[in-house]
């Protein structure tokens, strides 16, 4: 019986010739990934050993630039850990500071056909790039970082064969908030997208799409390897790599096909991704205090590009803030001569610096009690951003966007 | 055998509910006070260590914060649900909480019924009903790593990191 593209990833990880389906992999990890929150002192363990530091990497996203004195301490000790163990990939505020797994996918850090870990829930946005990246607790992570190793339960794999394309303004989120909203959780399962709509998705939408995967509370979110990713790869990291296709024999848990050109533009309620997906216009008018764009799944270029498109030349509406986190500095700098980031903020947007911030409800946009937000971010979670009575919506950045102008649910191409 | 009084939750409850956002560099001990403080509050006051939390599908979806912890903190003796979301459950075996996947749990169950639980033999017995239901498989070093206080003790033994000062 074939293998998927994460079963055939561990067993070259794990020296094993076939890995199936209830098995226990115990793999090689090919790089784990530290953040800031790794350094907090009321979860960090002093660390004696690296097991390699050409295999860590360490980017501060979730508290940056730190807002409090724990995480400015959190941070010093992180930087002296660094210069302990030699860790060279280090990215502290600055120039090349960024939401981790969108360094990751700038640095070309996740090798297809690889093995990353992060103590981030998110970190299967990297499973854009043909890798087993997987979020995994603190501990876990220490044991990564020491040890070099890492196991997963195998589970079952559900597979996403896409056709057709997106329809204009219809976006990567839209077809995840498809999938959440149709099929439900993915407990246990890991999901493969591939199919010859691929060819239509960008590596941003794919991230997009890879990210969310956390969302279906998936094991690994995985998509197959095309010529585009392989350039993209390529360009920002000369080590050597070998992507993984499924074999063609594979026994999926499921097939699902999806034809890119049916999807429409969609709002996730409140509360909850799981099966709680309706049509924009369903909520169209919700009146809104806050709009947000950013984090590990829709702070890309792309996104940043689609949002300045809506917004340009019209002004955010009287009571809204409309807030907008680039992924990465360089993704800042990037949009910033792209003309996004003024268009953004002529029409009257805040722009904030790379972080995690305002999609955990950490710092630069925490919601208050009773507000309503529309976001495109990665979670909308009772409580999630803020006070629990704040109701959040979720949505593509243009449907965000939108929403901001209008001073209420809107779909781009309804706002004025 | 694990014996303890059940308390109820239905599905996909995440991490956010178990562990605020806002209490994320708190100590241990804010954070296992604010367990459950959006969904159910008071609940932390009205619970006693040995009990057992029988829930729903996906238990735990969400985040990577160490949600598991707090109710190892707060002394539960069990979790036990008809599904359990893989990071919760990473979390949970390297916290040392004993997480239990058993389908057709939340059905069989009342709250403030009793449960007995057997890790030797997988199974979960409702006290007051005699209904025994069996858990799904968990392989031999996870299962170890749970009734064992999770991984630090382990990466302390090897010298990989520095005991608890």
């Amino acid at each position: 019986m074939g293998m998927t593209i994460v079963e055939k990833i561990f067993a070259r990880a794990s020296g094993q010739p076939q890995v199936r389906p209830g098995d226990l992999a115990v793999v090689d990890v090919d790089i784990a990934v530290m953040m800031d929150t790794s350094f907090h002192a009321n979860t960090r363990r002093d660390i004696l050993k690296v097991h390699d530091p050409d295999k860590v990497a360490v980017i501060y996203d979730h508290m940056v630039p730190a807002p409090d004195k724990a995480s400015a301490e959190a941070q010093t000790y992180g930087r002296d850990f660094v210069r302990r163990f030699g860790i060279t990939r280090f990215h502290d505020v600055g120039p090349d500071q960024g939401i981790s797994h969108a360094v990751v996918a700038d640095r070309g850090y996740a090798l297809p056909g690889t093995v990353l870990v992060c103590s981030d829930s998110h970190t299967c946005a990297s499973g854009a790039f043909n890798c087993a990246a997987r979020g995994i607790g603190a501990p876990d992570l220490l044991a990564a970082v020491t040890t070099g190793k890492a196991w997963f339960r195998v589970g079952e794999t559900v597979r996403y064969q896409l056709s057709g394309v997106l329809r204009p303004g219809v976006y990567a989120k839209d077809l995840f908030l498809h999938i959440a909203g149709t099929w439900g959780h993915h407990t246990n399962q890991n999901v493969e997208f591939g199919g010859p709509g691929l060819a239509g998705l960008g590596i941003d939408a794919r991230r997009t799409i890879a990210t969310m995967g956390a969302e279906l509370s998936a094991e690994f979110a995985t998509f197959e390897a095309d010529e585009r990713l392989v350039l993209y790869v390529r360009e920002r990291n000369p080590s050597p790599f070998t992507s993984v296709a499924p074999d063609p024999d594979t026994d999926y848990a499921d097939r699902r096909d999806i034809d890119l050109s049916k999807i429409e533009p969609l709002v996730a309620l409140p509360d909850a991704v799981i099966k709680n997906s309706v049509p924009v216009g369903e909520v169209a008018g919700e009146p809104i205090q806050q709009a947000f764009i950013g984090s590990c799944a829709n702070g890309t270029l792309d996104d940043l590009a689609e949002a300045a498109r809506v917004v340009a030349g019209r002004k955010v509406a009287p009571g809204v803030r409309f807030l907008v986190t680039p992924g990465t500095q360089s993704v800042y700098r990037a949009a910033l001569k792209a003309g996004y980031i003024a268009a953004l903020i002529e029409a009257g947007a805040v722009v904030t610096p790379a972080t995690c911030g305002a999609c955990f409800g950490g710092h630069m946009g925490v919601l208050g009690p009773g507000e309503t937000c529309i976001t495109a971010s990665t979670r909308n979670f009772k409580g999630r951003m803020g006070d629990p009575t704040a109701r959040i919506y979720m949505a593509s950045p243009a449907t965000v966007a939108a929403s901001a102008i209008a001073g209420k649910i809107a779909a781009a191409g309804d706002i004025a | 055998m694990i014996t303890g009084r059940v308390w109820k939750f239905g599905d996909n409850i995440n991490t956010d509910l178990m562990l605020p956002g806002s209490l994320l560099f708190a100590t241990e001990d804010e954070q296992k006070r604010a367990v459950f403080s959006a969904n159910r509050p008071g609940w932390v006051d009205e619970m006693r260590s040995g009990d057992i939390i029988v829930c729903g599908l996906n238990y735990g979806m969400g985040s990577s914060r160490p949600a598991a912890r707090s109710l190892r903190n707060l002394g539960i003796a069990a979790l036990v649900a008809d599904s359990i979301n893989g990071l919760f459950f990473r979390n949970a075996v390297n916290f040392g909480l004993i997480a239990l996947e058993c389908p057709g749990v939340h059905a069989a169950f009342a709250e403030g019924q009793t449960a007995e639980i057997s890790l030797d033999e997988l199974t979960v017995r409702n006290r007051d009903t005699g209904a025994v239901l069996k858990a799904s498989p968990v392989p031999p070093m996870l299962l170890d790593m749970m009734r064992h206080g999770g991984v630090y003790p382990d990466l302390e033994r090897r010298g990989l990191i520095a005991p608890l000062r």
